[in-house]
């Protein structure tokens, strides 16, 4: 807690007036952070249920599926033997005998209405249930399992970038606020266009550039094939192949992150109480951290917070041109698979991490920043 | 009029909002082009490609302007056309023996492609017999064999199994222009002629030849990996891409503006309902939506379009500008408004929502490449339009085809070039327009 009322002790908004909390600050809290929960938790369960209406397309899948059984049905019989020299009705007949069962197994004989409210429950409880095309890489068929295995990899790409570029963007706009308009600051502003280019974009030139030209970094993938056996040069190959795809995402929104930040810092270093302060003679490192840093914190957490989610899905499209084996992929082939409860179960975490993260911000919001009254109107 | 002058006026001294001005005029030109020189259905029956369309177009073709690169001098394709009585006939007791002459000159430092002879014969009941001789500068003869003739042949010189082993395991393309004499395979220039005696059995037969010597470049964009030239991808992506940004982006910026502004007027249940819906499409996965509607439903591109819109419509967008539409609310001018008698739609569109635009401009310029790029990213995950020549969709096809590995960077480059310069064009007199409108800093 010492963190967090000192971060309140320090932060006086440029502004905003210094306000005094009031007693009754803890109900008002307590009822806002009530009504926000309840208000986040429905938007999870409506945004869940919509996901699987639309995974499903209204039960449009499941005839997808019932097709698809029934040409695995008509294929296994074929190929049955034993089953050749029975008459053509009968060999009809074990058919549908076999569709039916599967279709029984599968529950796909209720209605669509009631069995979307069990997907729904059963997906908010988190029992996510079976995979019904894709399986993971050591065979097993749990959505849960299948998605962990997946996790570490996004986390691995999607952190290391994330981490590097938070920081090192918050680190250098820091250092151009400071040389505001001199000639590397001029540079980062004439580069900002380059963001509107997507990370994937990027990664293709540096495919074709790294990989494709020069030869010395891999086309994609996680680990060469077949992967190294020892735990040192398994680390060295997965670090080899995540230089260009965390380059791209890098290079993808670099300047314009740095670009906002500048901005941003700029804006609160133009404060008289910065202006005093160096007249007062103190250094700029001090200035930084006690009067820049310190304002701008709720909006730092913020971001940093809200991007910690991005972190978690991943990319689809970064993740196909490097061939990483990702959520994002994992994502894009359950879609191409219409394997609907790895769809529904990637989506239903994601939901509940969003939620829960702005639910997070909201409070953390209201505890470091004292010009947020929380439970009433707000202009902001 | 005179407030959109000044703001034209200050835009002009941006020197990157001129040059993203350029881009966006330059492709805009671009566009009317290509929807006039080649009409919508033509492009789409081109691009197909089917049967004999792209026959005398060369493979994986670079674009024709690398041979500006001062010591480049790769082959352009070739085509001699035989003309019908080019050669003399002999009449031998009811079979003509006609001789076909094919000259062409070939001054090129590397060797072609490919060589490819392509015949029409008409006959009623027996083939036309052809004997094909190849003269090279320093007067080499060549024999290319004997064949039959159906009433349409084509000959691939350079599949010819046999010709590779005479040429001691040069490929034929190679072998028939080489100079025996150096050492390395180096190209023979010089006048080449193909020879085709034809023997033809009936009074009304006859047949054409067309020799194709296909070249190493192409086109303003070369070709790809099925003889397409990818110029007329490249040409119908730019309207294709401008008229999806634009739309989209115009499509799901102003509904959002308006209902931000609708819900902020009448406040209470109104703006409790939108804010939610906000907050649920925001948890809504959009790209695995429209990858699901892109397997399940459709891919056609319009489809994919009013997906974006409808996803975009309720944007977190709304947030922000309800923030600003918070403040405008309270403003003196609106109070005024209230007081002579406006109704609440007046309000809305005449006063409340043109007070936005300066944050809505830039806005509105920077969202259309993202939408361009979202395109081509579909495209790459092989959703795009099935029949429509787009720049995601040359990318995506070159990835198909393994052009990376295989070297043929062109057909990668090209589609890439035209989307960084759209994106550029536009990102710069979105940046330039949000530091005039928008200008957060005193001295900026």
């Amino acid at each position: 807690m010492s963190f967090v009322s000192g971060v309140i002790s320090g932060a006086e908004g440029p502004s905003g007036g210094r306000r005094r909390a009031v007693p009754s600050t803890l109900t008002r809290v307590a009822k806002y952070t009530g009504y926000r929960a309840v208000a986040l938790l429905l938007t999870v369960v409506v945004g869940v249920y919509l996901t699987i209406l639309i995974a499903n397309m209204g039960g449009y899948v499941d005839q997808i599926r019932i097709a698809q059984i029934r040409e695995a049905a008509g294929g296994r019989v074929a190929a049955d033997r034993q089953l050749q020299g029975l008459p053509i009705s009968e060999i009809r007949n074990r058919i549908d005998q076999y569709v039916e069962l599967e279709v029984k197994r599968l529950r796909l004989d209720r209605p669509f209405a009631l069995r979307s409210l069990t997907y729904l429950t059963d997906a908010l409880s988190l029992s996510l249930g079976r995979a019904e095309n894709l399986t993971s890489d050591s065979g097993s068929r749990q959505v849960r399992q299948i998605l962990l295995e997946r996790l570490p990899a996004t986390l691995l790409l999607f952190a290391t970038s994330y981490l590097l570029l938070f920081f090192g963007t918050i680190f250098v706009a820091l250092f151009l606020s400071r040389r505001y308009g001199s000639f590397l600051d001029r540079a980062v502003v004439a580069l900002v266009p380059t963001s509107v280019a997507p990370s994937w974009f990027y990664g293709v030139f540096l495919i074709l550039i790294f990989a494709a030209m020069l030869k010395v970094l891999p086309f994609g993938g996680m680990v060469t094939s077949p992967p190294p056996q020892s735990a040192l040069e398994y680390g060295l190959s997965v670090l080899k192949h995540m230089i260009l795809p965390v380059a791209a995402i890098t290079i993808g929104s670099v300047f314009a992150t740095i670009y906002s930040w500048r901005t941003f810092f700029l804006i609160y270093s133009a404060e008289d109480y910065v202006e005093m302060a160096k007249a007062k003679g103190l250094s700029s490192s001090t200035i930084e951290r006690r009067y820049i840093l310190r304002p701008t914190l709720p909006t730092i957490i913020t971001t940093f917070s809200l991007g910690l989610i991005g972190i978690w899905t991943g990319s689809i499209i970064l993740e196909t041109v490097f061939n990483w084996p990702g959520l994002g992929r994992l994502l894009f082939q359950a879609v191409s698979a219409f394997d609907t409860p790895v769809v529904i179960g990637a989506e239903v975490i994601y939901a509940y991490l969003l939620a829960f993260t702005v639910f997070l911000l909201d409070i953390v919001y209201a505890l470091v920043d004292p010009r947020v009254k929380v439970g009433e109107e707000r202009k902001q | 009029m005179s407030w959109l002058r000044q703001q034209f006026k200050q835009l002009l001294r941006h020197p990157s909002a001129v040059a993203g001005l350029v881009v966006i005029g330059g492709l805009l030109c671009l566009a009317i082009y290509a929807v006039l020189a080649i009409p919508y259905s033509e492009a789409i029956r081109l691009w197909r490609g089917g049967e004999g369309i792209w026959d005398d177009s060369p493979r994986n073709a670079l674009p024709a302007w690398v041979n500006f690169w001062p010591g480049v001098n790769l082959p352009e394709t070739i085509i001699v056309n035989a003309g019908s009585a080019a050669g003399k006939s002999e009449d031998t007791g009811g079979v003509k023996a006609v001789k076909v002459a094919l000259p062409f000159d070939y001054q090129y430092d590397d060797f072609p492609s490919e060589v490819t002879i392509f015949f029409e014969a008409k006959f009623d009941q027996r083939r036309p017999q052809v004997s094909l001789l190849w003269l090279t500068p320093d007067n080499r003869e060549i024999a290319l064999g004997e064949r039959g003739l159906s009433a349409r042949e084509r000959y691939s010189v350079s599949l010819d199994q046999r010709l590779t082993a005479r040429f001691g395991g040069q490929t034929p393309e190679v072998g028939l222009f080489a100079d025996p004499a150096a050492g390395e395979a180096t190209v023979l220039k010089g006048r080449y002629e193909l020879v085709a005696n034809v023997l033809l059995f009936e009074e009304a037969s006859d047949i054409d030849a067309k020799l194709v010597v296909y070249g190493k470049v192409s086109g303003v964009a070369g070709t790809d990996d099925r003889r397409r030239d990818l110029w007329l991808a490249l040409l119908w992506g730019t309207p294709v891409a401008l008229a999806f940004g634009l739309l989209a982006a115009a499509g799901s910026i102003f509904t959002t503006l308006i209902i931000a502004a609708i819900g902020v007027w009448y406040g209470r249940w109104v703006d409790a309902v939108i804010q939610r819906i906000t907050e649920l499409n925001a948890i809504l996965p959009a790209l695995p939506i429209l990858i699901l509607i892109g397997t399940f439903y459709s891919r056609s591109i319009w489809v994919m379009l009013g997906v974006i819109i409808l996803l975009g419509i309720f944007s977190l967008g709304i947030k922000s500008y309800r923030a600003i539409f918070l403040q405008v609310r309270d403003l003196p001018y609106i109070e005024a408004a209230r007081a002579y008698g406006a109704g609440n739609r007046r309000i809305i569109f005449r006063y409340m929502v043109p007070r936005i635009v300066p944050v809505l401009v830039p806005q509105f310029v920077l969202l259309i490449p993202s939408l361009v790029f979202l395109e081509a990213a579909l495209a790459i995950l092989g959703l795009g339009d099935p029949v429509l020549p787009t720049w995601g969709k040359v990318l995506n096809d070159a990835f198909q085809s393994g052009a990376l590995y295989k070297g043929y960077y062109h057909t990668v480059l090209m589609p890439a070039f035209f989307l960084m310069l759209t994106g550029f064009g536009f990102a710069m007199l979105g940046y330039a327009l949000d530091r005039i409108f928008n200008p957060r800093l005193r001295t900026e």
